[in-house]
């Protein structure tokens, strides 16, 4: 075991993965000597090459568009997009191209391309460095979602990402980059699917009066409500997959405790906490004590940094959602 | 690197020369020339304040434009009021010659604001983080003045990172196709971040030009006489009907990417000494000393100007507050919007909550 930053993991687990399988390569805006801007790929170049750790020209729909071609050819790119807000330039290379050619090719090719990108707020950051897109992606049939909420999470799910035929769209936390967890680097040594299977939710803090649904940066937001919640016993469940979701082991959690809010820090319409919500109404109708709440950013584009706070679900607005369901 | 292949316009060497040029000539009076000494001094000390604060913790976050003075000043003093300026978020000696207010663009970097000015009113676009983006809306507003049969001129601002982006490149192609009123500004100073402009264009920048169907000038980035008379021409081309131009101008980007950059990591400091000999501020120093245009008293004054400048950034930048949470539902949409209402209604009445318990 070792105690590494989210930021560290994601990189040891590039590394397990690379080492693993010579058609991982890595590609994306200053990668390689830089590290990239959050140095998630410190080292990995001087280690690996110039040809496996690439630095891309400065063009986010190059990047993915070439990366189809790269798969084509055998690859299994793992790219990286600087920024949530300039994924969008690349956004028709993943939603027509990325997503589509699997089934274009009726079986015959795979996509294992893996894009990765630090998202969310919370971090002072100017325009487009602060946006919660995954709903955009979420939306896609034919792509997968991920978003790893601690360093362990981080380092298992980034290898399982890569070595899944689908393409994974990763995103990482960025506000929880810097924040140590426990990683045991062994595990990668086993079959890594035998221990834990990326594509289900955890609980992550049990408790029976109010299920509380969140993913990526707003489970250490809802496991604090969790701690700070003293009057009401709260159950946090990570979802960790944005898509497919793992409603099976939601809707057993909302069972028990019969009532549930949905957090994250993306605007509220349209956004996962819709889906969420519909679904749980459909599987858990006879459980229900309340309607489902959902605590959100609100539905303006993110704001200027000195305001952030007051769009960010916080861990007041987690629990004041917790004490509304509890009235019904 | 292909140096050899770089053929750029210079009226001044870095010595402080005046030299000659086949195709471009400058004739300014000595008062303009004094003007464009002080743009740069005060837009060099703007910068310097803003990186002192942005250490203090004052700001979240800023990009200098460290060195690039002379191509940010001469081109936009080559402007008519009446043409339009579309930066990106390192063109703030664009924004200062466009009368945009230092305190405006700080306040994007303080983090109380993510927009600001009037475009309409000092004819400047919007600092654009996404690269290449306004490059398009620049070849846009460009047909737009031709359409209204008009005489102004769109200059587009970037940098050799963005000649990568599928929206430069598709720029190019709008702006030859409709022979639109535009100039196209590429600052070349050297790097995106930790990439070398090779990474981006694999033939020097200007070269690039002739594959669309139109002219590419390269011009010494650091030389603000050349500058201004490279696009005074562009202009001009562009004014008289005869489409668009590429000015790519060669120059150094002498700081940070931006403050939470560490170019140590990727390039060499020789490099840098390599530029401090080009300064663009010196250049033009030396010539207007030994040319008898401005004296010791002269440059004092101007450093003087650039000292008060500062305090008043400085003050003016501690005293900005962030704006009322609600207000960031100002704006969202310019009709009146339902879902947007309630939610604003939503964050006071939860606010007041607070207001309630405390009191
Ligand atoms: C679409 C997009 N992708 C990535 C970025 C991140 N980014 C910000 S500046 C920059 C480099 C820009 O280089 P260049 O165009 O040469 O301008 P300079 O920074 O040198 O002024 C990058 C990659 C961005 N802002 N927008
Ligand atoms: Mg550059």
């Amino acid at each position: 075991m070792s105690e590494l930053t989210m930021v560290k993991a994601i990189n040891a687990g590039l590394r397990k993965a690379m080492e693993r399988d010579p058609k991982v390569i890595l590609f994306g805006q200053d990668i390689g000597r830089l590290g990239g801007v959050f140095r998630v790929t410190d080292g990995l170049q001087k280690d690996f090459g110039e040809h496996r750790v690439m630095d891309a020209p400065l063009a986010e729909s190059g990047i993915i568009g070439t990366a189809v071609g790269l798969a084509m050819r055998g690859y299994r790119p793992v790219l990286e997009i600087q920024f949530d807000g300039f994924v969008y330039p690349g956004f028709d290379q993943i939603v027509s191209q990325v997503a589509k050619f699997h089934r274009r090719m009726a079986g015959s090719i795979v996509m294992p391309i893996t894009i990765r990108i630090p998202y969310g707020g919370g971090i002072g950051a100017v325009e487009h460095h602060s946006e919660s897109p995954e709903a955009y992606f979420a939306h896609t049939a034919g792509l997968r979602v991920l978003t790893p909420a601690d360093p362990q999470a981080a380092f298992l799910t980034i290898q399982q990402a890569i070595a899944c035929n689908d393409p994974v769209i990763y995103f990482e936390p960025k506000r929880r980059y810097w924040d140590k967890g426990e990683v045991d680097e062994s595990l990668a040594a086993l079959d890594l699917s035998a221990v834990a299977d990326p594509w289900r939710a955890r609980v992550v803090h049990t408790g029976s009066d109010v299920t509380v649904a969140c993913y990526g940066p707003m489970v250490r937001t809802c496991l604090e409500a969790a701690e700070a919640s003293t009057d009401i016993s709260l159950e946090v469940v990570d979802m960790q997959s944005i898509s497919p979701l793992d409603l099976e082991t939601l809707a057993s959690s909302v069972e028990r405790t019969s009532r549930l809010v949905v957090v994250h820090e993306a605007s509220k319409s349209g956004g996962v906490g819709a889906e969420i919500a519909a679904r749980i109404s459909e599987k858990c109708f006879y459980s229900l004590e309340a309607p489902v709440i959902r605590v959100t950013g609100f539905d303006v584009p993110y704001p200027a940094s000195r305001l952030e706070e007051y769009f960010l679900p916080d861990l007041d607005r987690v629990i004041e959602a917790a004490e509304q369901v509890m009235r019904y | 690197m292909a140096e050899d292949r770089v053929r750029a316009v210079q009226l001044l060497t870095p010595e402080g020369q005046r030299v000659s040029h086949p195709d471009y000539d400058i004739t300014l009076s000595d008062s303009e020339l004094r003007g464009l000494y002080r743009d740069m001094v005060v837009v060099r000390r703007i910068d310097t304040e803003a990186t002192a604060l942005q250490r203090q913790g004052e700001l979240g976050l800023w990009a200098p434009c460290l060195g690039q003075e002379a191509a940010q000043v001469g081109s936009a003093r080559a402007m008519a009021p009446n043409d339009f300026a579309f930066p990106t978020f390192r063109e703030h000696g664009v924004t200062w010659c466009r009368g945009i207010a230092p305190l405006e663009i700080l306040a994007l970097f303080r983090g109380v604001t993510n927009g600001g000015w009037d475009p309409q009113v000092n004819k400047c676009g919007p600092y654009s983080i996404v690269i290449g983006a306004q490059v398009l809306h620049g070849v846009g507003y460009a047909m737009g003045i031709q359409f209204d049969g008009a005489e102004d001129v769109a200059v587009t601002y970037f940098g050799d990172g963005a000649m990568a982006q599928g929206d430069v490149n598709e720029a190019f192609v709008f702006a030859a196709s409709f022979s639109a009123p535009v100039v196209f500004f590429c600052q070349n100073n050297q790097w995106a971040i930790s990439q070398p402009r090779d990474r981006q264009s694999n033939v020097q920048i200007y070269e690039r030009a002739a594959g669309f169907g139109f002219p590419g000038v390269q011009v010494d980035g650091n030389d603000i006489l050349a500058v201004m008379a490279v696009t005074k021409v562009a202009l001009e081309r562009a004014r008289t009907g005869n489409g668009p131009t590429l000015i790519e101008a060669y120059t150094y980007r002498m700081g940070a990417h931006t403050t939470s950059d560490d170019p140590t990591r990727y390039r060499l400091a020789g490099e840098l000494e390599t530029w401090r000999l080009r300064d663009p501020i010196e250049r033009l120093k030396v010539y207007l000393a030994r040319q008898g245009i401005a004296d010791r008293s002269f440059f004092d004054q101007i450093e003087q100007e650039g000292e008060e400048l500062a305090e008043h950034i400085r003050d003016g930048v501690r005293a900005m507050v962030p704006p009322r949470p609600e207000s960031m539902f100002d704006d969202v949409y310019a009709e009146p919007h339902a879902r947007i209402d309630e939610q604003r209604s939503e964050m006071l009445e939860y606010l007041s909550s607070f207001q309630d318990s405390v009191g």
